[in-house]
């Protein structure tokens, strides 16, 4: 009786939650199959495509001393300039346009957010051919922000910084009781003070989400990147390792391989440390893919 | 309420408590100040050399925006002006003025052959044409220097004459007959040993031409040992009057015309050079009329609609199934579980795309190695078989995002919702079609519109991957299978080398912006409908 109890009961477990753990197994396979073959390939001291699927048979750490023979590191340090430089005004950028239309009224208001939300569903991307003639034409002047420039790049960058960031961070502010700038005003802050010292360390966790998100599209471009940054000391990872492994015949996927370990573990790791707010912020508007 | 108290001025200033102390020294003002002297100063630094190039448009461009920040900032009213102008200034300038510069280019002829002004075009077929006279007089001849920019200076019967490539000479002083000039005013004399020794400087040199003056036809002085100067005279004789260019050697007249910026002979031939004119709706009327284009146009955006919305679809599916099965609390780990399942989300995306790249390979890749058994498929040479795998990449990238959102759409359902519908008798399915889903589908269909349009234009996936390959054969401008519209624009464009066209890309991309604008705003009015459910 009791055996033919904890047997329908054991089949409903099955049947119910068991095979989601197999289901699980599958899953994770899925998703973490072309990470782990990465891993493996940077380890592998042959460095060929072909000589790359075996996994983990041999540990070798000769591909990243290689590295230091290439441009890698040069890549690394402007990926980061780039990408920090931007993620930094964006937020800047970000936060003073999110208090100006959470805390002032002021005519035009709706109409400029409106506006804002229009022209980003625009991608800056999808104008490149005009992006390079007027940095060509810029470039004859001030020769600083001209092509094969990472300040032009920049500048490119901070361009789409209103359009994709203020919502984000418009609706944090607004969470944020107006009690507290109305009090401090009455103690004599001016608007200057009430936004450094009172809002901005209020709302870091959205700052660090848009430095993040800024960063990551910084880090990932192709296309602005390759078109504004022609010398080859200039580029940024995503130009740089596309060359190695474009050509197939002359492909260093071994060099590929521990490149995409080193530069991804960072992000992997900041990306995971911050998920939570991420998830918040990604549900709120900004859209990876 | 608290007591009526009678406000009466306090003689003396009450000592404020700490907290209360707002005002500093002042520090903002003096930050402030250094702020807007170095944006006055590299302003005014532009607006000089935006001057001294002849560049109107930037100089005016560049003084409206530092009065516009001076005015903004150093006068009490437009408050918000002073936090918005920042980001403002950047959005008008590099995406507002971009799209407008985008609109103006697509109705030019603007590319290879015809990428300046007629003058410079001019200039351009002049020089093409260009051939030292015998017996043409030399000059005794200095190289000169200045901000890195390097120019001829030559003595030319005692009067000293400068210039370089973008300045035609010059009188600037008087010498001995007969001597290369020692010195010259505004420029550095460079010393002949450097000119000998120095590789790259030498090539510099011999490649320099500087105009003999502000008329093309005079031809232009240049030098191959960097101590005589030869002049070199143009074939070719540009008539401004006429608009008429001839070539001496063979007699051609070439005229210029305005409708295509060439300069055409009677017998059809056009030179090269050409300038860039307005040709009106030629670049779209050639997207939609021209056979060799409109069909590989239309399959490329055919393939485009559905990669971003097989991408989205399919991604959205998988995760929402994802959300559904681990969103039970009886599954244990889900925590670690999670993490794991979006490690391809936080992986970055070009890398990603590489990395199947090298994946996918016929001969070498793991996938046909390790799951096919060794079997050489094509994945990437077929044109089926490429858009299979790079529909798969996507999906394997932004799968993850859709368990996140739909996790957490899934955690904020009513609960009281669903219970009430159990109790009434409803299934498992009736109550995940007739609540859950809509109610999910609410909050995450603004989400699958930019989504939708982010995948549109999702260059790097397909860049990346397989540079849109293979070719369409017969296709201009070597357009791929897996091309989407704005890969296609890339390869347009000619930006990656190659000849370009600027007109065209820009057409297409106007014709791209349109598309994404119509499918939102339709979009965003349905979802607008499916809010109404709640």
């Amino acid at each position: 009786m009791s055996t033919a109890r904890t047997r329908i009961r054991r089949r409903r477990w099955w049947l119910e939650v068991g095979w989601k753990y197999f289901f699980a197994v599958v899953v994770v396979f899925y998703a973490v199959f072309p990470l782990v073959y990465v891993l493996s390939a940077s380890l592998n001291p042959r460095g060929t495509l072909s000589g790359s699927n075996n996994l983990f048979s041999a540990f070798d750490l000769s591909n990243f001393a290689a590295l230091g023979a290439t441009s890698y590191w040069t890549w690394v340090g402007n990926t980061l300039l780039v990408g920090g430089v931007s993620a930094v005004g964006a937020v800047i950028m970000g936060a003073s346009a999110a208090y100006a239309f959470s805390r002032f009224r002021f005519r035009g208001r709706r109409v400029s957010l409106t506006s804002l939300l229009i022209v980003q569903m625009f991608p800056q991307a999808l104008a490149f051919v005009a992006i390079f003639l007027m940095l060509l034409a810029i470039g004859e002047i001030v020769p600083a922000l001209g092509l094969n420039s990472k300040l032009a790049l920049i500048c490119v960058y901070l361009g789409g910084a209103l359009g994709a960031n203020t919502f984000l961070m418009y609706g944090f502010f607004n969470t944020i009781p107006i009690e507290i700038d109305e009090s401090a005003k009455i103690d004599g802050a001016t608007h200057a003070q009430i936004f450094w010292r009172l809002i901005i360390p209020l709302v870091t966790p959205i700052l660090a989400v848009v430095a993040l998100l800024a960063f990551i599209t910084a880090f990932g471009d192709y296309i602005l990147a390759k078109i504004v940054l022609t010398s080859e000391d200039n580029w940024t990872l995503a130009v740089g390792m596309y060359q190695w492994v474009s050509n197939q015949l002359a492909s260093r996927w071994g060099l590929f391989a521990a490149g995409a370990v080193i530069a991804a573990i960072p992000v992997l790791a900041l990306f995971l440390s911050l998920q939570r707010f991420i998830v918040g912020g990604l549900t709120q508007g900004s859209v990876k893919g | 309420m608290a007591q009526p108290q009678v406000l009466t001025p306090p003689s003396r200033p009450p000592r404020e408590s700490h907290a209360r102390s707002w005002r500093g020294i002042g520090w903002g003002f003096i930050v402030k100040l250094i702020v807007m002297g170095l944006i006055n100063a590299l302003g005014i630094m532009a607006i000089l050399s935006a001057f001294s190039a002849q560049s109107w448009i930037l100089l005016g461009v560049t003084a409206a925006l530092v009065l516009a920040a001076d005015v903004v900032y150093f006068t009490k009213r437009a408050l918000p002006l002073k936090y918005l102008m920042p980001g403002l200034v950047f959005l008008l300038v590099f995406q507002v003025f971009v799209f407008g510069y985008t609109a103006y280019i697509a109705f030019t002829n603007y590319g290879t052959g015809h990428a300046g002004s007629q003058e410079q075009a001019v200039d351009a077929a002049l020089i093409q044409g260009e051939r030292r006279i015998e017996g043409s007089e030399t000059y005794p001849l200095s190289v000169v220097e200045r901000f890195g920019e390097y120019g001829l200076a030559i003595n030319d019967d005692g009067d000293v004459r400068v210039g370089s490539a973008a300045s035609p000479l010059t009188d600037v002083g008087t010498a001995p007959a007969g001597q290369a000039p020692a010195s010259v005013d505004g420029w550095t004399v460079v010393p002949r040993t450097q000119v000998i020794t120095d590789q790259e400087l030498q090539a510099t040199i011999e490649a320099l031409r500087v105009p003999f003056s502000d008329d093309p036809n005079d031809g232009s002085i240049r030098t191959r040992d960097g101590s005589t100067g030869v002049l070199y005279t143009p074939t070719m004789v540009w008539d401004a009057e006429a608009g008429t260019i001839t070539d001496t050697v063979n007699g051609t007249v070439y005229t210029a015309d305005d409708a295509t910026g060439s300069f055409v002979a009677d017998d059809g031939t056009r030179l090269p050079a050409g300038w860039y004119v307005n040709v009106g709706f030629d670049n779209f009327l050639r997207v939609f009329t021209d056979p060799s284009l409109a069909g590989p146009l239309l399959s490329v955006t055919g393939w485009t609609f559905a990669f971003a919305a097989g991408s989205v679809v399919i991604s959205f599916g998988l995760g929402l199934v994802f959300a559904l099965v681990f969103n039970d609390p009886r599954v244990r780990a889900r925590k670690y579980l999670r993490t794991l399942i979006i490690l391809p989300y936080a992986f970055p995306a070009f890398m990603s795309a590489l990395l199947f790249r090298g994946m996918f390979n016929a001969e070498f890749g793991v996938i046909n190695d390790l799951f096919f058994f060794g079997s050489q498929i094509n994945w990437l040479g077929d044109p089926w078989l490429a858009k299979a795998a790079v529909l798969w990449v996507n999906v394997w990238l932004s799968f993850p995002y859709w368990f996140l959102v739909c996790t957490g759409a899934l955690q904020a359902l009513p609960s009281d919702t669903l219970e009430a519908a159990s109790i009434d008798g409803a299934g498992r399915w009736r109550q995940f079609r007739s609540i859950v889903l809509p109610l999910l589908l609410v909050s995450t269909a603004p989400l699958a519109i930019s989504s939708f349009a982010f995948s549109f234009n999702n260059f790097t996936v397909i860049y990346m991957f397989n540079a849109g390959g293979p070719a369409i054969p017969g296709a201009p401008y070597t357009l791929g299978s897996t091309d989407i519209l704005i890969s296609a624009i890339y390869r347009v464009s000619g930006v990656a080398g190659g000849a370009a066209d600027y007109g065209l890309a820009s057409a297409l991309s106007i014709i791209v912006f349109i598309v994404v604008g119509v499918i939102s705003a339709i979009a965003f009015r349905q979802t607008r409908k499916l809010e109404e459910f709640q």
